[in-house]
């Protein structure tokens, strides 16, 4: 609000001294007219304070000496402005407030607290400026301090509630540490149990290269697949792949009784149609308990023949059957691939009396044998999402024949790596391959 | 990380002169030598840093446990002589660098020639038990740590435009007004929490190069019953009390203080 006649024009001065009868409006007027520089200083609704460079105070208005509870005698050329704060305030002031105003010439909104003379604390913002003289060297410091109890109270309330919300988060993030931590421990344990589902390394097979890869869909699941190549004696070797319907730690004994089953059944029938129908006994009598489980499997043997039928020797004979389960693909020498289908063969421990189909096959040099799980024919790939399928696999086989057991595992790996990474299926691959014959060169000593 | 930029080293004067190397205490940055530095500079080479979490280092290379004690911070200065191969060094350490200068000493002495303590105080907590008086209680430390809260609360509303602006200073860069002063909370108690509750008494008898102690006369934080106490702990140390008020005599008597560290150094041939 501007007074009337405040710009020094007698109307004002007229009213304020004017013999009409006086208003309260007037005497508002009169008030303000009269109210000099010199009371404005020392009752102004804040403290007023000059010190010199070193902080020896040299004035201070009535308002602060009221709030501090002292009289101008004890404080103006006794006391230094550090002297009117707390200990913790003048160390804050000391080593922030000080250097920042000798550096800047001015310091705002600093929050202080000044100390009373009866001992109480009264929550201030102090400014100060520093007036220099003409050629701009330092001369006082002038400083207002405001009274900030109910700010201070609001700031109290903020800082209470920013320290509450950092606990919140530091406890949050422990919980979410601890539950990480769990998670973890859960996932070494399922892959240790996984580990033991499959052999720890292939045996190794005279003039046969075999090899083979996991691939786990998620760390937090078991998978189901399994595979083995185990000893038979005289030579033979037995073999098998499967799938065992479903996840987790039931899929996971299921797989391992499975496997044992298999190794003794493989060795102990005469052919692998026998070994599946022992197989299937198991699983039937235990799903007929109240546990249906079954699997689809690829099991059979390997017998080394003297030669191929061509002369050539270290070819393998493969006798195997299959129960549910995609076809074997076999990628010849000569840069062919194809399936070896196993018809009519139905999933394994479904049935009480099922029927597998057997068949067989030479491996000659230079041949490979690709055992896998369906994990890698219904891999969703591609913008529309649409499975590999069989005939993408064989193409695949076509494109990499002749291909060793160990590439043709690697590129199947890396195949795996480029399908849709939400893939939920594992995936098991074994290979089986016999090297390629590289016939002696004329001359050379056997 | 490379160690000058961590520190934010930056070096000036006489190139071929001795290295003197002034250490900020808690509360600023190297920039409160900046008065002092032109008469440093002229005869020797001069060597400024930041402590790691302080003014304008690098604030990722801040850990709470190797900050959380002096050695940390004299393992900064170490490491800046070491990549800078200094020798012979003229340690300057204002307030709590005073302390850190002389673990920094105890632990490689063979780098150091003289040590320069400017407001030194080797504890600043009362001992009742030996009857030392540092001129502070560990409540008194809590309130700077309040103090220091509620001055972070405040920047935002009020310390910004002041400390982004400096219209009254206009030589000054933004840059340098920015961080001047403007330590991240977080840092600032645990330094604040490392310098007030530091006692390096028991090194002082032990330390071996020669060294001066500046006091003010009237210094609230290290007042001169400290000074003495210093003085007499140190053997061989030399004692000036500067005509000066407050903590900070590199800012309020920057020529005073400048002279007699000269004086010493001329005095000693350096």
């Amino acid at each position: 609000m501007t007074p009337p006649g405040a710009d020094g024009g007698d109307t004002g001065r007229g009213g304020a001294t004017g013999a009409g009868p006086a208003t309260p409006g007037t005497e508002g007027f009169t008030a303000l007219l009269e109210d000099s520089a010199e009371d404005l200083y020392e009752h102004a609704p804040c403290g007023y304070l000059s010190t010199l460079l070193d902080g020896e105070i040299a004035r201070i208005n009535t308002t602060l000496l009221g709030w501090l509870g002292l009289t101008r005698e004890e404080v103006v050329g006794r006391m230094r402005f550090s002297d009117l704060l707390t200990v913790g305030g003048r160390l804050y002031h000391e080593t922030h407030f000080a250097p920042l105003l000798r550096m800047q010439g001015e310091v705002s909104g600093v929050a202080l607290e000044l100390r009373r003379a009866d001992g109480g604390r009264l929550p201030v913002l102090v400014t100060s400026g520093v007036k220099k003289g003409s050629d701009g060297q330092h001369l006082l410091i002038r400083t207002t301090v405001f009274d900030a109890r109910e700010r201070r109270a609001y700031e109290n309330e903020l800082l209470r509630a920013r320290r509450e919300a950092e606990e919140a988060a530091a406890t949050a993030e422990r919980e979410r540490e601890s539950t990480e931590r769990e998670r973890r421990r859960l996932r070494e344990v399922l892959a240790t149990l996984q580990r033991s589902l499959l052999p720890p390394s292939l045996p190794s097979v005279p003039n046969l290269e075999a090899a083979a890869h996991y691939h786990t869909a998620s760390p937090d699941h078991l998978g189901g697949d399994f595979y083995d190549l185990f000893p038979l004696g005289e030579g033979r070797w037995g073999f098998f792949l499967g799938d065992v319907c479903g996840k987790g730690p039931e899929a996971a004994a299921v797989t391992s009784l499975i496997r044992y089953t298999l190794r003794a059944a493989v060795l102990h029938e005469p052919d692998a149609v026998g070994a599946l129908h022992v197989l299937n006994g198991v699983l039937y009598e235990r799903g007929a308990g109240g546990d249906p489980r079954h699997c689809t499997v690829i099991a059979g043997s390997l017998s080394p023949l003297d030669t191929d039928g061509d002369g050539i020797p270290g070819a393998y004979s493969i006798r195997f059957a299959g129960g549910g389960h995609p076809p074997a693909l076999l990628l010849r020498s000569d840069g062919g691939a194809e399936y070896l289908p196993t018809p009519g063969g139905v999933l394994v421990g479904v049935l009480p009396d099922p029927r597998f189909v057997g068949t067989e096959v030479t491996l000659r040099a230079g041949d490979t044998l690709l055992l896998y799980t369906d994990g890698l024919t219904e891999a969703r790939v591609g913008p529309e999402s649409s499975r590999y399928g069989e005939r993408a696999l064989l193409t695949f086989a076509e494109n990499l024949a002749p291909a060793r057991a160990h590439h043709l595992v690697d590129v199947a790996t890396a195949l795996l790596g480029t399908f849709d990474p939400g893939a939920d299926d594992d995936t098991a691959l074994l290979a089986l391959g016999v090297p390629p014959h590289h016939p002696q060169a004329p001359g050379t000593p056997t | 990380m490379d160690v000058r930029r961590r520190n934010n080293v930056v070096i000036t004067g006489r190139p071929d002169g001795p290295v003197v190397m002034p250490a900020h205490g808690f509360g600023c940055d190297q920039n409160m030598w900046r008065l002092m530095v032109p008469a440093l500079a002229e005869r020797y080479r001069v060597v400024l840093f930041d402590y790691v979490g302080s003014g304008r280092s690098d604030l990722a290379s801040w850990n709470p446990e190797r900050y959380a004690s002096l050695d940390g911070y004299a393992r900064d200065v170490l490491e800046i002589c070491e990549e800078l191969d200094l020798r012979d060094v003229i340690f300057v350490g204002h307030s709590v660098s005073a302390m850190i200068g002389v673990r920094a000493v105890a632990r490689a002495p063979h780098l150091f020639s003289e040590l320069v303590m400017v407001a030194p105080s080797p504890r600043y907590l009362d001992d009742p038990g030996t009857g030392y008086r540092g001129g502070f209680t560990e409540a008194d430390i809590e309130e700077l740590l309040d103090a220091l809260d509620s001055n972070y609360l405040g920047w935002s509303a009020a310390m910004a435009p002041v400390i982004m602006g400096n219209p009254g200073r206009p030589e000054l860069g933004e840059e340098l007004t920015e961080s001047f002063c403007a330590t991240d909370p977080t840092i600032a108690r645990v330094f604040a929490r490392t310098t007030f509750l530091s006692d390096t008494r028991d090194e002082l008898p032990g330390l071996r190069v020669p060294t001066l102690i500046l006091e003010c006369e009237r210094d609230p934080i290290a007042p001169r019953e400290v000074g003495a106490h210093v003085h007499a702990a140190i053997p061989g140390s030399t004692l000036v009390t500067l005509e000066a008020t407050g903590h900070c005599p590199h800012l309020s008597a920057p020529e005073a203080t400048a002279g007699a560290i000269l004086s010493f150094l001329r005095e000693r041939g350096r």
